[in-house]
């Protein structure tokens, strides 16, 4: 039987190679641990937000360590010039062409808009942007925005920071299915067996900020989801065994039962 | 003369350039962004772009985020 090499096995997105498949997020702790938290996470790709600056602040910029690809977001943006504005600005920061779109309306729930959300990928990526959108799981909406040119899709698992694990797990599927670009579960992934589901399930990576951000050691979740993306996409590569719906398949031998009597 | 900066006013010597402006208050050129009237200043104009009464400037930076 052929075995994966897993070390040859690269996510491709936008053009760009990487080794990781595991997206950090930044959000929601202290800048000390940001470096601690990237190394032990072995991630390649972190995200980042953009906001008015305070004159002389320390900036995160300091923390992130080098070679690490800058992925801004555009939280803040409720329609689809607002993305445009700040992804414009980011990339005027000068952190490279990559943005995560998510353009939210709602404050509720803090659901993306995949309409404005498409319009925002069609205007970034004629731009030059490597449009990373994150999105409800629309089968619909992801073929749109894959037509708008998005290098990949980010659909939710659950609402953003909540860390209940992927509710729309059959969505996600399907866009998996049948989707030819990278798909990226972001947001609701709250522990690390749900990482290790999505990449499982398929998922070409993994995006998550609460559940690292709110754990109680933040370096150690780090690892820890580490190593359940590399086990959910080696187990993917390696093709899960089947599931039967009732009875059961003896794993041992049903003969040279010590019970048995030679037949005559 | 007087500018707005993220929504605060600044007073600034007459013919400050954009560059000067943002050494003045502190910010570092690499890790910022501005809009200077809604419109994307790009980092090369700093030094030649000399500054107006009433400009209004957007100064943005990165933080952290999800």
């Amino acid at each position: 039987m052929k075995i994966v090499e897993t070390k040859t096995d690269k996510f491709v997105l936008g053009g760009h190679e990487f080794n990781s498949r595991f997206i950090l997020g930044s959000g929601k702790y202290s800048l000390d641990l940001i470096e601690a938290a990237v190394e032990n996470a072995g991630a390649q790709i972190i995200t980042l937000a953009l906001r008015r600056a305070n004159e002389g602040n320390t900036n995160i910029l300091d923390y992130i360590p080098k070679g690490v690809t800058l992925l801004p977001n555009t939280s803040g943006a409720r329609t689809a010039e607002e993305a445009v504005r700040i992804a414009r600005l980011s990339r005027e920061v000068g952190c490279g062409d990559f943005v995560k779109v998510e353009v939210i309306r709602d404050t509720k729930y803090l659901l993306p808009d995949n309409y404005e959300t498409i319009k925002a990928t069609e205007i970034l990526a004629k731009e030059g942007f490597i449009v990373m959108p994150y999105m409800y799981p629309d089968l619909n909406a992801a073929r749109d925005l894959v037509s708008a040119g998005a290098a990949c899709v980010m659909p939710l698992g659950a609402p953003i920071g909540s860390n209940k694990g992927i509710c729309t797990k059959d969505f996600i599927q399907i866009l998996i299915d049948e989707l030819d670009v990278p798909v990226i579960v972001d947001a609701g992934i709250g522990c690390p067996s749900q990482a290790c589901q999505a990449m499982e399930m398929g998922a070409a990576a993994v995006m998550a900020n609460t559940a690292i951000a709110t754990a109680g050691n933040i370096p150690m979740m780090a690892q820890a989801f580490k190593k359940a993306i590399e086990a959910g996409r080696e187990a993917y590569l390696a093709g899960l065994g089947r599931v039967i719906e009732k009875g059961s398949a003896a794993s041992s031998p049903l003969t040279g039962f010590l019970k048995e009597k030679e037949e005559a | 003369m007087t500018i707005y900066v993220n929504g605060k006013k600044e007073e600034m010597p007459k013919d400050t350039t954009m560059e000067q402006c943002i050494e003045k208050l502190g910010y570092e050129k690499k890790k910022i962004a501005v809009e200077l009237n809604e419109e994307i200043l790009p980092k090369s104009q700093y030094e030649s772009r000399i500054l107006s009464e009433y400009d209004t400037l957007e100064i943005v930076t990165f933080v952290g985020g999800g």
